[in-house]
């Protein structure tokens, strides 16, 4: 992935840029300074551990799962995709997923249009469903060129577009929180619940997969 | 015209032209749609200014905030080689303006 931005750099990164940096020591400096951060609030009884705990729990439990959820309601009910589309949070909220984002906004892949989602600015993301986003979605390489060279992104994650499709790329830099709703598989009726949950990536609902 | 009480004065299918404010601090329209003509698709909403937001302004005003899409010869000009491709992004709206001029018609 990413395999012609690194051909055009002059020196060779991994994949992904760093998001921590230990010493020799294994120290992580980021990590050193909120032990600190935590031991003075907790001293000053502004906070308990219990309440950082739990507020890990919250950030580290959503994830794939429950987009799949989503999805695969959304495939078997008419009525819930309109409402899905219409007013995203919703119709999330009905099948009792609870979101904390203001608004997600559904966007629907059909075999003329494919959607994509970014966020130029930082790493937004709708992390009440997916929980945090994987590293590239947060490189600088991903977010300044899915705004500009969006199909050749795509086609380094393997997903070639026919030139008849549109692509809409939306970049989530303000507010709301996207989602794609995929086109369902041609053979859906034949499968599982299981099955559709293992087609229902990830990156499907980025849209970096078709 | 930051501060204009007129709320929701966009629908979907007006064309805007996103200004220049030079504003400083937590900006969330990034440069490359500054100056740029694009279509209203959806109104959002209205919602807390991260520009206050960010230096602890919490009681308002809300900003009315639109969905806006942009043509790929709009944003970048210069590139006639590759295929087009639209784009959406949330603009609040004291940075937009109406415009009849539309240069992005592909």
């Amino acid at each position: 992935m990413m395999t012609g931005d690194r051909k055009r750099r002059d020196h060779v990164h991994d994949d992904h840029e760093a998001l921590v940096v230990e010493d020799d020591a294994g120290n992580l400096e980021g990590q050193i300074i909120i032990d600190a951060l935590q031991s003075v609030l907790i001293d000053r009884g502004l906070l308990t551990a219990p309440e950082v705990v739990r507020e890990i729990e919250k950030l580290e439990s959503p994830g794939i799962h429950l987009g799949a959820k989503i999805v695969a309601r959304a495939w078997a009910d008419e009525s819930y995709k309109a409402r899905l589309l219409e007013n995203g949070k919703q119709a999330i909220g009905e099948i009792g997923i609870s979101v904390g984002e203001a608004q997600i906004v559904v966007v629907e892949n059909t075999p003329t249009i494919h959607n994509l989602i970014t966020c130029t600015l930082c790493s937004c993301y709708p992390r009440s469903i997916l929980g945090q986003p994987p590293s590239w979605y947060i490189s600088k390489a991903y977010r300044a060129r899915t705004v500009r060279e969006p199909r050749a992104v795509l086609a380094e994650f393997g997903t070639v577009l026919e030139n008849d499709i549109e692509l809409m790329v939306h970049d989530s830099n303000a507010d709301m929180r996207y989602l794609v709703l995929p086109e369902p598989p041609h053979d859906l009726h034949d499968l599982s619940p299981a099955e559709i949950e293992k087609f229902v990536t990830r990156d499907r609902l980025i849209g970096v997969i078709r | 015209m930051q501060g204009t009480n007129i709320r929701n004065r966009f629908k979907p299918g007006d064309m805007v032209r996103v200004l220049h404010l030079g504003k400083l601090g937590h900006v969330r329209i990034p440069f490359y749609v500054r100056g740029k003509c694009g279509e209203i698709v959806h109104y959002c909403g209205s919602y807390l200014n991260p520009e206050d937001l960010a230096i602890g302004l919490t009681n308002g005003p809300v900003k009315d905030l639109y969905r806006v899409k942009f043509s790929k010869a709009e944003l970048w000009p210069d590139d006639s080689q590759s295929l087009g491709y639209t784009l959406i992004i949330e603009i609040y709206d004291h940075w937009l303006e109406p415009t009849e001029f539309f240069r992005g018609i592909e």
